[in-house]
C-alpha cells in the first residue's frame, strides 16, 4: 500500500486576494471575496467555513483555477499560478456533486488523472489498485458508477483525486450530500488519509462540527473576509467576534461593566451580580464588556453566581436543556448526565456558574 | 473596486489555451461571415445605391401595390393559422394529457407529430390540390364539385395550419405536463366543475405558453416558402413576393429590401416570444407535476373530445398517405386503375431522379455531421465555459433561428454572387456545391444548439470542471466526457440536420445552381407545372429516406446510446 507519498505536499499562499462579482438584480459590484491573506503550511488540513455566500467556495476555487482573482496572487509551492489553467495547476478536488464520470467505470474513473499524465499501463493498474484499497474500494474496479452507494461514490471521487498525487487536494463540501451517520464516518476517514499521505488539503465547508472534527486550521469567512482564524480549540474557546462564537457552536452572551481587572483575571459586574473571567490582558475598569461562555460550561444549582429562572426544561437523553432568564438575558444550558442530579421545572428558581476558565471576553 | 485583474487573467488563461483559442476565432468567423454578413449586405444594398445613402429603394417597394398587398397578406395568414394552430395544439394537448384514451387513439398522435418532421415542406400542399383542387379526388369524384378553387388563402390556412399545429401540440404537452395536478384538484375540491376548472386555473397558467405557441407559429407560417409557393395561386405573401422578384422581376436591390422587411417582422416576434413569452412561461410554469394526475373518465367528456381529436388525426394522416397513393395511379384524376409503378420508374429514367437523389443526399450527408458537431461545440462553450465572445456567439446562433429561408437566400446572392462586398473576394464558392452545404448547415444549426444546449444543462458542470482539473485541455474534456454524455443528442442533431437539409427549399431554390439537381426543388418544379403524379413519386421516395434515417437513428440509440446509463444516475 502506498502509504508514503513520493512527492512533497505543496503550501498554499493566498496574497491578499479579493474577488468581484456584478449583483444580477441591481448591478453593482460587490466583493465576493475581500483582502483574503492566507498561508497554508505544506501537509496541513485547512478549513474553510462559514454560512453560504460567505466566499470560502469562490476562494477554493479560484486556488483550482476555475475563477480568476481581481487582486491579490495566488501561490503553489513557492510558485505564482495566477496565469495558469485549472488543467495546469497541481491541484485536484473533490466536488460536492462527486462529478463522476458516468460513462465510465470505477477503474477508468480513477484512471483517468493518471491516463492523461501518459503514465505506462502498469504503473496505472498498481496505482489505481493501490488507492483503492487505500479507500476500501478493491474489487469494486469494474463497477459503473451509478451501481454505487452515496459514500462509495464519495470514496471514488476522492481516489481519482489523490491517485494523481496532487500538490494540493481540494474539497468542495464534499460530504453535504450523504446522510448525518455516513458523514461522521466519511470525516473521519478522509482525515485518517490525509494525515497517512502527509498531502496538503484545504476543504470548504458550512458545517462547524466537520469543521471542528477534521482541521488542523479553521479559516471562518464572513461576507468575503476573514471573520477568525485558528485551530479548532483556539476558535472554540476564544472566539473574537459574537459571530464567530454563535457561528461556532451554541454561545451564551452576558452584557456588563468591568468591575476589576488584572492580567489572568477580570471581574465583570452584570446587572444582577458579578462574574469572574479568565482573561490574558488587563482591561480598563467601567468598559462594556461580553461574557462568552458555552452552555456545557454553564452549572445549575440551588446556590451559585447569579440568580435566574426556569423557562424551558427538556430531556435529551444525553444532557438536560434548559433555558434560564438571568435578567433580561436569555441563557442556554446543557447539563449534561442528568441521571442522578435534580431537574429543575419550568418556572423554578435557581442559580447559575461557570468556572472563570471556561469563560472568555469580548 | 476593478475587475481588471480578472479580465486579464482569463484573457490569459484562455491564450494559453489554444485549442479552445482557435475554435473559438473560427466560429466568430464563421457565424460572421455566414450568418451577420449575408443579413447586413441587405441592409446595406437597400440603402446605399449608386446615388448614395437613401431610401429610394424602400420608397419604390412601398409604392408597389403587389408588396403592400403582399405584407397584408402575410401578416393575414400568420394571424390566422397562428390561432388556428394553437387551438388545435391545445385540443390535441389537453386530450392526451387529462382524458383517458384508448392506446390506439395515442398511436394516432404520436404520428400526427411525427410526420411533419420527417415530410419535406410542401407535401400537405400537394396533397390538398390533389383531394380537394378542380380533379381533386374528394371535390370532384366524391362530390362531383368541378369548380372547386383551392388556391389562395384558405388553401395556405389549411395546409400551414395542418403543417404547424403539431409543434404546438408538443410544445403545449409539455406545459400542461408540468401543471401541478394538486392545484386543480384543489380547485375541484372547492367545487368548481371541470370547465370552470379549466377557464380559471389551467387556461391562466397556460396563457403565456398560448402565446408562445402562437408566435412560433406565427414566425413560422411568415417565414413559410414552399406553401404558399404551391398552393397560393394569385394571393403572394412576403417569402414569394421576393422569390418573384429576383427570379421574375430580376430585381435583386428591390428583393434585398423587401428581405429586409420580412426579416424585420420576424425579428421583432421572435424577439417578444424569446425575451417576453418564453421568459413568463417558464415563471408560471416551473414546478414538476408532484404525483400523476386523475384521468378524466367520464363519457360525455372522452368520446366528444376522442372522437373529434381521431378524425383530425386521420385527416391528417390521410393527407400524407395520399402523396404515395397517388404516385401508384397511372394518371390522377382521370385513371385510376391499374396501379402502376411507372411514375418510379420514371423518376428514374426520365426526369434524372438518381442524380436529384445523389446530390441532396450526398450534400445533406456533408452537411449534417458539421451541422451536429458544430452545434454541439456552440452549446458546449455557452454553457459550460466562460469567455467574452460567449454572448455572441450565443445571440448569432439564436437569432439564426429567426431568419425565413428566403432572407437568407437573397442576403447569400447579394452577399456573394460578387463576393465579399462586391470585391469579387470569395465569390467563388457562389454557385458551387459549398455553398449549398453551407446554407444547410446555417439553416439547421439553431434547432441544434437549441437541443444541445437542453442537453447540456443537465448535465451537472462539476463533471467536466473535475476533468479539467484533473489536468485535461479543452479539446480532451470536449471529447472524453462532454460528448459521450451527449451521444444521444449528437446523434439525434445529426440526423434531424440530415433531414432538414434534405427537404429544405426556401433558400436552396433561390442559389442552386444548374449543375446541382435537388430533389425538393423538382418536386416543386412538377407541381408547379401540374405534373402531380412525378412529385408524388419524388415526395414517396424523399419521405420514405427521411423515415428510413429517423428510424436508424432511434436503432443506433437504442444499442450505442450511453444516455440511458447516464440518466439512471440522476
Amino acid at each position: 500500500m502506498a502509504d508514503k507519498r513520493v512527492k512533497e505536499p505543496k503550501g498554499v499562499k493566498l496574497d491578499h486576494i479579493s474577488k468581484i462579482y456584478q449583483d444580477p438584480k441591481t448591478g453593482k459590484d460587490f466583493y465576493a471575496v475581500h483582502d483574503v491573506a492566507l498561508d497554508i503550511v505544506p501537509g496541513s488540513f485547512v478549513t474553510l467555513l462559514g454560512p453560504s455566500g460567505c466566499g470560502k467556495t469562490t476562494t477554493l476555487r479560484m486556488i483550482a483555477g476555475f475563477e480568476s482573482p481581481d487582486e491579490g496572487e495566488i501561490y503553489l509551492g513557492g510558485e505564482p499560478i495566477n496565469a495558469l489553467t485549472p488543467n495546469k495547476r497541481d491541484t485536484a478536488m473533490v466536488f460536492q456533486s462527486y462529478a463522476l464520470f458516468p460513462h465510465y467505470n470505477v477503474f477508468d474513473n480513477v484512471a483517468y488523472g493518471l491516463r492523461l499524465r501518459k503514465v505506462p499501463k502498469d504503473e496505472i493498474k498498481q496505482r489505481v489498485t493501490d488507492i483503492l484499497a487505500l479507500v476500501e474500494l478493491s474489487g469494486m474496479e469494474q463497477r459503473m458508477t451509478n451501481q454505487l452507494s452515496g459514500g462509495q461514490q464519495q470514496r471514488v471521487a476522492l481516489a481519482r483525486a489523490l491517485v494523481v498525487e496532487p500538490g494540493v487536494l481540494l474539497f468542495d463540501e464534499p460530504l453535504s450530500n450523504l446522510d448525518a451517520k455516513l458523514r461522521v464516518q466519511m470525516r473521519t476517514e478522509i482525515r485518517r488519509i490525509q494525515q497517512a499521505l502527509g498531502i496538503t488539503a484545504i476543504y470548504v465547508t458550512h458545517d462547524q462540527s466537520e469543521a471542528m472534527s477534521i482541521s488542523d486550521q479553521i479559516i471562518l469567512m464572513k461576507g468575503g473576509v476573514i471573520a477568525q482564524m485558528g485551530s479548532p480549540t483556539e476558535i472554540y474557546y476564544h472566539p473574537n467576534s459574537e459571530f464567530v462564537a454563535d457561528f461556532i457552536g451554541e454561545c451564551n452572551f452576558l452584557k456588563g461593566r468591568v468591575a476589576s481587572s488584572t492580567f489572568g483575571q477580570t471581574v465583570v459586574q452584570l446587572p444582577t451580580g458579578t462574574a469572574a473571567v479568565n482573561t490574558e490582558k488587563a482591561y480598563a475598569p467601567g468598559a462594556e464588556c461580553e461574557i462568552v461562555v458555552r452552555p456545557e460550561a454553564i452549572l445549575i444549582a440551588d446556590e451559585g453566581m447569579l440568580p435566574c429562572k426556569v423557562e424551558l426544561s427538556c430531556f435529551m437523553g444525553s444532557y438536560q436543556n434548559y433555558h434560564v432568564r438571568v435578567g433580561d438575558t436569555l441563557v442556554k444550558i446543557t447539563d449534561n448526565c442528568p441521571v442522578n442530579k435534580k431537574i429543575y421545572n419550568v418556572g423554578d428558581n435557581a442559580f447559575i456558574s461557570f468556572d472563570p476558565a471556561c469563560a472568555h471576553l469580548l | 473596486m476593478a475587475k481588471g485583474q480578472s479580465a486579464q487573467l482569463d484573457r490569459k488563461k484562455l491564450l494559453a489555451d489554444p485549442i479552445m483559442m482557435t475554435t473559438i476565432v473560427l466560429l466568430i468567423t464563421f457565424l460572421t461571415l455566414f450568418i451577420l454578413y449575408p443579413l447586413a449586405i441587405l441592409l446595406v444594398d437597400s440603402l446605399y445605391g449608386s446615388n448614395g445613402l437613401s431610401l429610394d429603394t424602400f420608397k419604390r417597394i412601398f409604392g408597389l401595390w403587389t408588396f403592400r398587398q403582399a405584407i397584408t397578406n402575410t401578416l393575414k395568414v400568420g394571424f390566422v393559422v397562428g390561432i388556428l394552430s394553437t387551438l388545435i395544439g391545445l385540443l390535441f394537448a389537453y386530450v392526451e394529457v387529462y382524458v383517458r384514451m384508448r392506446k390506439a387513439v395515442g398511436g394516432l398522435f404520436k404520428v400526427v407529430s411525427m410526420l411533419p418532421v420527417v415530410s419535406p415542406p410542401f407535401v400537405l400542399s400537394l396533397s390538398m390540390i390533389m383531394l380537394f383542387g378542380r380533379s381533386g379526388l374528394i371535390t370532384r369524384f366524391l362530390l362531383g364539385i368541378y369548380d372547386n378553387n383551392i388556391y389562395g388563402y384558405w388553401g395556405i390556412v389549411i395546409v400551414q395550419t395542418l403543417t404547424f399545429f403539431p409543434v404546438c401540440y408538443m410544445m403545449l404537452k409539455g406545459l400542461l405536463k408540468n401543471i401541478d395536478p394538486s392545484m386543480e384538484e384543489a380547485s375541484r375540491d372547492m367545487g368548481a366543475s371541470r370547465w370552470k376548472v379549466f377557464t380559471t386555473v389551467t387556461f391562466p397558467l397556460l396563457l403565456p405558453g398560448l402565446g408562445n405557441a402562437f408566435l412560433v407559429t406565427f414566425i413560422e407560417s411568415i417565414a413559410d416558402f414552399a406553401n404558399p409557393m404551391l398552393i397560393g395561386g394569385n394571393y403572394d405573401t412576403l417569402a414569394t413576393t421576393i422569390y418573384l422578384q429576383i427570379t421574375g422581376a430580376m430585381d435583386k436591390e428591390g428583393a434585398a429590401a423587401m428581405a429586409v422587411v420580412l426579416l424585420c417582422i420576424t425579428l421583432a416576434m421572435f424577439a417578444v416570444q424569446k425575451y417576453y413569452l418564453e421568459r413568463k412561461t417558464a415563471a408560471t410554469l416551473t414546478g414538476k407535476a408532484s404525483r400523476a394526475r386523475m384521468l378524466i373518465e367520464d363519457k360525455s367528456v372522452t368520446v366528444p373530445l376522442t372522437i373529434l381529436c381521431s378524425l383530425a388525426a386521420v385527416f391528417v394522416i390521410m393527407m400524407y398517405i395520399c402523396v404515395p397513393i397517388g404516385a401508384l395511379f397511372p394518371t390522377w384524376g382521370y385513371k385510376f386503375t391499374p396501379l402502376t409503378f411507372k411514375w418510379f420508374e420514371q423518376v428514374f429514367t426520365r426526369y434524372n431522379g438518381l442524380k436529384a437523389f445523389r446530390d441532396s443526399f450526398v450534400l445533406s450527408l456533408i452537411a449534417s455531421p458539421i451541422t451536429a458537431l458544430l452545434s454541439m461545440i456552440i452549446s458546449y462553450l455557452v454553457v459550460k465555459r466562460k469567455f467574452k465572445a460567449k454572448g455572441f456567439i450565443e445571440a448569432v446562433s439564436i437569432l439564426a433561428m429567426a431568419v425565413p429561408g428566403t432572407v437568407l437566400g437573397v442576403g447569400y446572392i447579394r452577399g456573394f454572387a460578387n463576393g465579399l462586398f462586391h470585391t469579387g473576394l470569395l465569390s467563388g464558392i457562389y454557385g458551387t456545391g459549398l455553398i449549398l452545404i453551407i446554407v444547410f448547415v446555417v439553416r439547421s444549426l439553431p434547432t441544434g444548439t437549441r437541443s444541445g444546449i437542453s442537453a447540456l444543462r443537465q448535465i451537472d458542470k462539476s463533471i467536466e470542471e473535475s476533468a479539467y482539473d484533473m489536468g485535461a485541455n479543452s479539446l480532451k474534456v470536449f471529447t472524453s466526457v462532454t460528448l459521450p454524455l451527449i451521444k444521444d443528442s449528437f446523434l439525434s442533431g445529426l440526423v434531424t440536420a440530415f433531414v432538414r437539409s434534405i427537404t429544405a427549399i426556401s433558400a436552396i431554390i433561390l442559389l442552386v445552381t444548374p449543375s446541382y439537381l435537388l430533389i425538393t426543388v423538382q418536386i416543386n418544379e412538377f407541381a408547379e407545372k401540374g405534373a402531380f403524379s412525378i412529385a408524388c413519386a419524388f415526395a414517396t421516395i424523399l419521405i420514405a429516406i427521411t423515415y428510413g434515417s429517423v428510424l436508424l437513428m432511434n436503432l443506433i440509440i437504442k444499442f450505442f446510446g450511453t444516455s440511458r446509463k447516464v440518466k439512471e444516475v440522476e
